[in-house]
């Protein structure tokens, strides 16, 4: 396969994933900020933002216009119409190498949510939007794993999906823990929801929500799809897979950090982890899945 | 052009046609009586028995299938909303099976004749020697190349891939209006086209028997399999990237003949040989289908300001390392003077006369003929030789006195860029126009493939001038497309 073919499926999918995501944080945040809380519509708003790694600007946010411009607006790089339109500019460059039914789902995705091009003004419309980017994500996923062939360039797409999983959740988890003293009960509904983990959770741990019990379940549960070691799994599961189909050996470099972060996802315990700061542990989590994209890129990319 | 209707010497037309004008242009659809010909008579009662709302539905139904499929090209020169969907009509253009035998053998034989010519060009140059063509208008060819002088090509195909303008005139003949020899485009509209068709007339294609175009890229691959050097057949297609225009299609048919597809960026060359940067490593590439004009494919050799090409990669094609398809050089034969050459090259090469004829051509560096035109320029066409998709061109009964004035100039102080033609009347087809079925001037552009064999799979884009009266069909003015029908009987 060729490497730029490869960088592009790999971008591809993290744009999509990165774009699923932001749908899905701001969807489940959205629904309860129509509840009264402890904190005022400001700082939640800010926990929105960094649990989805943005900077937060300057006070003074109305958070509807906020909630459109992060949704709808083209020139804002994190807005979700933007990582759309990234992933859909990726999947452009090889349209040859996707199937045609990824094409035309990415495609018809790109143009709903370009229509809606600062016109969004009631309160339904982002939700409404923000719902059809989650819905398209999952008919993109299906669709993906339906009619491509599960060779060398999916194997980069899914590496590119669960990189940026591997990325996001940290982010998303300490935006929450690091003010885990001021956070109530539907608070902590947000963070799951954001993670599509509600249900997933309680089947696991009751609906009793206690901080350790999610920071286990979001950052080591080894079933659950948007949990960090999930994450992590299936990267290296991708990268092994990519090794073998392009008759490359694993560059001893991916295997070592690869290796590292999978093993300490799967044996250090919670109450070890919240020992060190989870804090720290997280930014570790992100520091070695940056190494591991670079590794990545130098071995098959850019050599 | 657009022409007063004739006096109603047939009777009014019903719904959907009462707007339909035969004028002098032949139509495809209707005899002069106003009465359809009879290829055409499925398609007519079909629409005469089709509520309007559902040509509408069907129209939408085409229109959102095309956009959806992002088969859209792109327009230069403007930031915003650069992707279009290419204009597509819903009504079948049908030529009939006795023609299309014609058109068939006639192309076959211009194009080998076409391919001889090239490689004696580029090596004796016997039809220069024996003064059938003069020296002189090859060697002023904007497009010969003078590196190509002596370059072996695989089975002397120069030409692999054509793609040729037909007009058909008032009389019914098709004729030759231009040779597309260089990096002809197109052809994925004329296979999404025939898919989205099936899809909304089903039992159209039922009834009247349409030849099969689907089987293009398998014979676009065996073409370019039989160039590639025995035992070794990793083939590319080289595109400029996705910026430009036909990058739809380069995409299309890449993934469609299951080849890759690659940049100049993706390829090396080390050792005059040519590979390709994969996860892999370095992969040796053996033919490239290149869909980058002879300008650009190497910044070393050619136009140094390139980014598209290959450094190095004439060398490897020098070498005898890498095929190229088309091969480089090939526009001194669709030079549009050259073009009028081209019965005399059929009968040099080939001892037979052309079995579908050119446009009668004016040269503008013959002084009587430059004359002629210069004096009656409104009746004329004029064209810069070298230029495709109707740029550079000038509709004599369309211009302003200024612009015929400024050709003249131009003329005067170029005349071995510029020829002209007759104002052609093209032939006319039904379109769903607002509603209605009106007819609207076409061309015809079959593909042309040359390997071990000719192939031409029936039928070809049938390019549509929408705006009515017009006579330019090209996309980047205004044109749109149909799908062709070549019936089995």
């Amino acid at each position: 396969m060729l490497s730029r073919v490869a960088d592009s499926l790999y971008w591809m999918s993290r744009y999509f994933e990165r774009a699923d995501h932001c749908a899905r944080v701001l969807e489940a945040n959205y629904n309860l900020m129509l509840n009264p809380s402890k904190l005022s519509a400001e700082e939640r708003w800010h926990r929105i933002m960094a649990s989805l790694g943005i900077a937060a600007t300057a006070s003074g946010i109305d958070p509807q216009m906020a909630m459109i411009k992060l949704t709808s607006d083209p020139d804002e790089e994190s807005s979700i119409v933007s990582c759309i339109a990234e992933s859909r500019e990726n999947a452009g460059q090889v349209r040859e190498q996707i199937s045609s039914e990824m094409w035309e789902c990415l495609n018809c995705l790109y143009h709903q949510v370009t229509q809606a091009d600062g016109r969004l003004d009631t309160d339904s419309d982002p939700l409404r939007l923000v719902a059809a980017v989650r819905e398209g994500a999952y008919q993109f996923q299906g669709v993906t794993a339906g009619t491509m062939n599960h060779g060398e360039g999916w194997h980069f797409i899914q590496l590119g999906k669960y990189m940026e999983r591997s990325c996001s959740l940290p982010v998303l988890l300490d935006a929450y823990f690091s003010a885990a003293g001021k956070a109530d009960y539907l608070d902590w509904v947000g963070l799951l929801a954001s993670c599509a983990a509600f249900e997933s959770y309680c089947k696991v741990y009751t609906a009793d929500l206690k901080p350790d019990s999610m920071a286990e379940f979001l950052l080591l549960n080894p079933e659950f799809p948007y949990s960090v070691r999930y994450a992590v799994e299936r990267m290296c599961a991708a990268i092994a897979a990519i090794s073998e189909t392009s008759f490359t050996k694993v560059a001893e470099r991916i295997e070592r950090v690869a290796g590292r972060l999978r093993a300490s996802l799967a044996y250090v315990p919670i109450a070890d982890i919240m020992k060190g700061g989870l804090h720290r542990y997280l930014d570790s989590v992100i520091e070695q899945c940056n190494d591991l994209h670079a590794a990545v890129h130098v071995v098959y990319i850019d050599y | 052009m657009s022409m007063p209707a004739q006096s109603a010497d047939h009777a009014p037309m019903p719904a959907p046609f009462s707007d339909y004008e035969i004028a002098a242009a032949y139509d495809e659809m209707f005899l002069a009586s106003g009465r359809p010909r009879p290829h055409y008579r499925n398609l007519y009662t079909q629409l005469l028995n089709l509520p309007p709302e559902e040509l509408h539905r069907s129209k939408n139904e085409s229109d959102l299938a095309f956009f959806n499929q992002g088969i859209t090209f792109t327009v230069y020169g403007r930031a915003e909303a650069t992707e279009q969907i290419f204009p597509h009509d819903l009504l079948p253009r049908i030529v009939t099976n006795s023609e299309w035998a014609t058109i068939e053998r006639g192309l076959t034989q211009r194009i080998t004749a076409l391919n001889l010519f090239l490689a004696d060009v580029y090596h004796e140059g016997r039809i220069l020697k024996d003064g059938v063509i003069p020296g002189e208008i090859i060697y002023t060819c904007k497009h010969f190349r003078r590196q190509m002088h002596g370059v072996k090509v695989p089975r002397d195909v120069y030409i692999s891939v054509a793609g040729t303008d037909l007009v058909r005139l008032p009389d019914g003949r098709f004729v030759v209006l231009e040779d597309n020899l260089r990096v002809p485009s197109g052809v994925s509209y004329m296979l999404t086209s025939r898919k989205v068709m099936k899809q909304i007339f089903p039992a159209l294609f039922r009834k009247c028997g349409v030849r099969p175009i689907e089987q293009y890229s398998q014979a676009l691959f065996s073409t370019l399999r039989s160039l590639a050097p025995e035992g070794r057949s990793t083939i590319v297609l080289l595109t400029p990237g996705i910026y430009n225009s036909a990058y739809f299609e380069h995409a299309f048919l890449a993934r469609q003949m299951g080849i890759e597809l690659v940049e100049g960026r993706d390829l090396v060359v080390h050792d005059n040989a040519v590979y390709m940067r994969t996860t892999s490593g370095l992969q040796r590439v053996d033919v490239i289908y290149r869909r980058v004009d002879d300008d650009f494919v190497d910044p070393l050799a050619f136009r140094a300001d390139s980014s598209l090409g290959v450094a190095g990669l004439f060398n490897a094609y020098r070498a005898g390392n890498i095929v190229l398809a088309n091969a480089l050089g090939t526009g001194v034969a669709d030079d549009k003077a050259i073009y009028s050459y081209v019965p005399e090259i059929i009968r040099y090469y080939l001892g037979e006369d052309p079995i579908v004829d050119n446009v009668e051509t004016f040269l503008m560096t013959d002084r009587a003929q430059r004359e002629h035109v210069c004096g009656n320029l409104e009746k004329y066409v004029v064209k810069a030789v070298g230029e495709s998709g109707g740029y550079g061109m000038l509709i004599g009964p369309h211009s302003s006195r200024e612009q015929r004035s400024e050709f003249r100039d131009k003329i005067l102080a170029d005349p071995r860029n510029y020829i002209a033609q007759p104002t052609l009347m093209l032939s006319t087809a039904p379109c769903f126009v607002d509603g209605q079925v009106e007819p609207r001037h076409v061309d015809l552009r079959p593909y042309v493939l040359f390997g071990e064999k000719v192939t031409i799979v029936p039928g070809g884009l049938t390019r549509v001038a929408l705006r009515k009266g017009s006579l330019v069909v090209n996309s980047s003015q205004g044109g749109g497309s149909k799908d062709t029908w070549v019936l089995q009987n």
